[in-house]
């Protein structure tokens, strides 16, 4: 059960993943952006991360997609991209080989210290208390990251409204 | 056969690569910015998938962040997006050289 479990969210987050970077149309591309973070947050729910889980969807599948699907709709640059001309020849193919050489070495690392991770321990924490330990965690260990993220997102928000700001009759526009 | 944490990060490894080749390939901004979000969730499932190996909630804690920096870098970036492709519509990355030295 746990293996199908993982099967079928492997294969969501990969072809959602490659959708995200072989569909021309920017439109589909966050649809496939959406497909990847269902995946990943039923990974989530079967590693009993189930608060992370909910903050995934809510939060990545929710509000960050549905941003860029508006900045595409805002923008009208929802029509498709020609994905066959290439200005600098040599930059695909390398691309693919740099991308499968990460890849490729964090597997190697992965499957060469597999030893040290031992076989799969059960987690000491069940599942209602992960939101309990999580918050114990954050308000504790990790309170003062967690007040610089408050003024993080003020700063994000301030941020945003100076850079899309029109400005009103001035030169610079 | 249950899948093992080693399962889990391989699977980040190989979403990572897919991230890193969406990014190099893909000429429109906002694509970029989406595979710049398959990195940053490839990295939280391996944390995930670390802080179970280990029975430690630190990990969580960790994606916890990550997930409220990501918020912010996409509130930016598509700030600056917007800019730009106000002034420039249909700009691509390659069109963005001005700084060029």
């Amino acid at each position: 059960m746990e293996l199908l479990v993982f099967v079928l969210a492997s294969v969501m987050v990969l072809a959602g993943a490659i959708g995200v970077i072989a569909y021309r149309n920017p439109v589909h591309a966050a649809l496939g952006l959406v497909l990847t973070l269902f995946g990943i947050a039923v990974h989530f729910v079967s590693m009993e991360a189930h608060f992370l889980a909910a903050v995934q969807v809510i939060v990545y599948a929710g509000a960050i997609v549905v941003l860029f699907l508006f900045v595409i709709m805002l923008l009208g640059v929802d029509r498709a991209e020609d994905l066959t001309v290439e200005p600098f020849q040599i930059q695909r193919p390398l691309a693919v080989i740099i991308g499968v050489a990460i890849s490729g070495l964090i597997t190697a690392a992965v499957v060469r210290g597999r030893s040290t991770l031992g076989e799969r321990i059960d987690s000491g924490v069940p599942g209602d208390d992960n939101i309990r330990e999580l918050a114990r965690s954050l308000y504790s260990d990790n309170v003062f990251a967690f007040e610089l993220t408050s003024v993080l997102l003020i700063v994000a928000v301030v941020g945003t409204v100076v850079l899309t700001r029109r400005q009103r009759g001035g030169v610079d526009k | 056969m249950t899948p093992t944490t080693t399962w889990y990060l391989v699977l980040a490894a190989i979403l990572f690569g897919v991230g890193v080749i969406g990014l190099m390939i893909r000429r429109n901004p906002l694509v970029m910015f989406m595979c710049i979000e398959l990195m940053l969730n490839a990295v939280n499932l391996s944390f995930v998938a670390f802080a179970r190996a280990f029975t430690d909630i630190s990990g969580q804690t960790a994606v916890f962040f990550v997930m409220v920096v990501a918020a912010a870098e996409v509130v930016v970036g598509l700030g600056i997006i917007i800019a730009i492709l106000r002034r420039r519509p249909g700009a691509t990355i390659d069109d963005l050289a001005e700084l060029k030295g």
